[in-house]
């Protein structure tokens, strides 16, 4: 087990060189770079830049550089400073903005997606087990509109049903008076009555397709012999499903786990700008539309990292939770 | 203890709807179980010995369900109580199940389940009948596999069943169902899945442990010669029902019903007295579906023997054609009397 996980640590090293190297070459493949698409904004403005202040401007940020030294500098950057380059966007280290937006983004995530699993699990069991019932039938309906109707629509009508009905200041994560307050019981309370709405609008979407997942995953489980094995023993039909068929309808799952936390980084971008809210997917849109390069650099590379960690978490796991995959 | 069968079905019926009409896999099933002794059931794929073993123990798969009949287990100790009137869930149906009615299945790759220890699903058979701490099942289940001949059967106690050769992982599902020393052994189909062999090894293992631990085992398969080396009495199946019912050496040398008579003219036989140029009798057709309601006698269709006006009108009876030897066929005068007797009622 632990050689196994060794080996795959250590694969993960040139994994993540080739994956920088495609990082970069992605965020410098449209044509010109931030300044040429700032100097256009300028000149749509009516100020004209002259050539001189462009020539310095250029050379100050490297950008006449051939593209393999600015891959080795900002690499090296990286590496040995921990420094991820500075965003001309918002003329800001790169990594006081992410760090800055971090807490809040996995706070939203992490909460929308236990949201989705407690509520998918459960349901999705229940429609596997009583297939074609009444009951198996409302959900599923209701799975599918979870699934047909947009985030950003859901978003939008939460927000008005919210602040018409029942008064609460809509968007964000605090109300104006807490944005800068020190933590507090009343802050808390104002932070949960926010982060409701942003993860149940998540969550329903990830809702849906979770409980077709686990109902389908679940019912070729229970049409297995083992199933009828542990029925002939007379367990408790409960205890049954809960120990066979959904122990082992749950390694596609935590197979798919790899791409949650990639996920969390990048997800739901436009419920976050229809909300409002302080996390990274607004911010890493923004830099894609503005041509910030090494803010939309470093979530690119941060995007392939995790999804990297996020699959060796789920190989681990699923090693451990399937001896098949431990022991052969 | 009484004398009486151990287990006596009557007039067993298992159906269910479906878009094509009612599925009748078992049609009035008759059967006893002697005590201690092991009873084959036979019969061609698909004429209901699984379904007849499945709804013993009342598992039933979903949506087929016991909708007529009794199966009466009397253990001589206990009041007798039919299990085709208890609730399949019910606490009282999983009390019996397992412990004094087990059964073994055909593929015991499949049918352990592939990410617990074999340990773990055997122990769980005590956990759930008998008042054990986890040590001492443990130490009962090591106890099980050693019986059952398992080497290192500590070690193994900790295998996961894919680490298992087959004959190894039919010894860990036999001493499962063992573990609470059952009344009753419902084996379906054990060695289908094995080296011939192995399938021999796992006979007499089944047969030895039988004997010591006095156990009534109905033995379901399709071999004859399996039947023919095991078994004390034999009844074979056709379209869920019973059509023939008696000792193992009645049935060898005096089938009665055609369709025994077909499957036994059907198994090849070394130095038989056959020229070498005759082809092996095979039965004509296969068993009908279980959607499939035929009038008369239901092997009519395949049968060499039917007499047209007769056999595909009046439906046979079982009835007693030679002495402790059971029927159903209309050529058998016992059986048109019963026939026509009840036909008239």
């Amino acid at each position: 087990m632990w050689g196994f996980v060794l080996r795959r640590l250590i694969w993960m090293v040139p994994t993540l060189i080739v994956i920088s190297v495609i990082s970069f070459i992605i965020i410098q493949l449209p044509p010109g770079d931030y300044l040429s698409s700032y100097i256009a904004r300028l000149e749509a403005l009516g100020t004209t830049v002259d050539q001189a202040t462009i020539d310095a401007l250029r050379l100050r940020y490297g950008l006449n550089d051939p593209i393999w030294v600015q891959y080795f500098k900002w690499l090296g950057n990286i590496v040995f400073d921990g420094n991820f380059g500075y965003s001309f966007e918002w003329r800001l280290p790169v990594s006081q903005l992410i760090i800055e937006r971090l807490p809040t983004t996995f706070l939203v995530a992490t909460c929308s997606l236990l949201f989705a699993w407690s509520v998918a699990l459960p349901i999705g069991i229940f429609s596997a087990v009583k297939q074609y019932s009444l009951g198996d039938y409302f959900f599923t309906i209701l799975g599918f509109l979870g699934l047909g109707i947009p985030n950003f629509m859901l978003a939008l009508t939460f927000l008005y049903v919210s602040n018409r009905y029942f008064g609460l200041s809509i968007g964000g994560l605090f109300s104006p008076q807490y944005l800068n307050a020190p933590w507090s019981l009343d802050k808390f309370i104002d932070l949960l009555s926010h982060l409701w709405i942003p993860v149940v609008i998540v969550g329903t979407a990830g809702t849906a397709g979770l409980i077709r997942i686990t109902r389908a995953n679940v019912l070729d489980e229970l049409r297995k012999p083992y199933v009828e094995t542990a029925r002939s023993k007379g367990l408790h039909p409960m205890l049954l499903i809960l120990k066979y068929p959904v122990r082992i309808a749950l390694n596609p799952f935590v197979s798919s786990m790899g791409f949650i936390l990639p996920g969390m980084i990048s997800g739901e971008v436009i419920v976050s700008i229809v909300l409002n809210l302080p996390t990274t997917g607004p911010l890493l849109y923004a830099a894609l539309l503005s041509q910030d390069t090494y803010l939309a650099g470093a979530f690119v590379l941060m995007l392939a990292v995790l999804t990297v960690i996020g699959v060796l978490i789920s190989d681990i796991l699923l090693a451990w939770l399937d001896p098949r995959i431990r022991l052969s | 203890m009484t004398d009486g069968p151990i287990i006596s079905i009557r007039g067993l019926e298992v159906a269910a709807r479906s878009r094509h009409g009612m599925l009748r896999p078992l049609r009035g099933i008759d059967l006893d179980l002697p005590r201690a002794a092991t009873t084959g059931l036979v019969g061609e794929s698909g004429c209901g010995k699984s379904m007849t073993a499945r709804a013993l123990l009342n598992i039933t798969p979903s949506p087929m369900r016991i909708t007529a009949g009794s199966i009466v287990l009397d253990d001589g100790k206990t009041p007798p109580v039919d299990l085709a009137a208890l609730d399949p869930d019910g606490a009282p149906m999983r009390a019996i199940r397992g412990r004094r009615l087990a059964m073994i299945f055909q593929e015991p790759m499949t049918a352990f389940s592939p990410v617990h220890t074999i340990g773990n699903q055997i122990a769980e058979m005590l956990l759930i009948h008998e008042k054990l701490g986890k040590r001492a099942a443990k130490e009962r289940s090591i106890e099980m596999l050693e019986l059952v001949g398992m080497p290192n059967p500590r070690q193994h106690f900790d295998a996961h069943p894919f680490k298992l050769s087959g004959g190894m992982r039919q010894r860990a599902m036999i001493a499962m169902a063992l573990a609470c020393k059952p009344d009753v052994l419902v084996a379906d189909e054990p060695t289908t899945a094995l080296d011939v062999t192995i399938q021999a090894q796992i006979l007499e293992l089944l047969q030895r442990l039988q004997q010591e631990l006095g156990m009534t085992v109905l033995l379901i398969t399709h071999d004859l010669g399996v039947v023919a080396r095991t078994t004390r009495r034999v009844a074979v199946m056709y379209l869920g029902e019973v059509v023939e019912e008696t000792t193992t050496e009645a049935l060898f040398d005096a089938p009665r019903h055609p369709y025994t008579q077909g499957l036994l003219g059907s198994v090849p036989r070394l130095g038989s007295r056959r020229g070498k140029r005759e082809r092996l009798p095979a039965m004509r057709g296969s068993v009908p579906p279980a959607l499939a309601e035929l009038p008369g006698c239901a092997f009519h269709p395949r049968c060499p023997k039917a007499v047209a006006g007769l056999c595909d009108v009046v439906k046979p009876r079982m009835a007693e054609v030679a002495p402790g030897h059971r029927a159903r066929c209309l050529l058998y005068p016992e059986v048109l009397a019963a026939s026509v007797a009840l036909e008239a009622a």
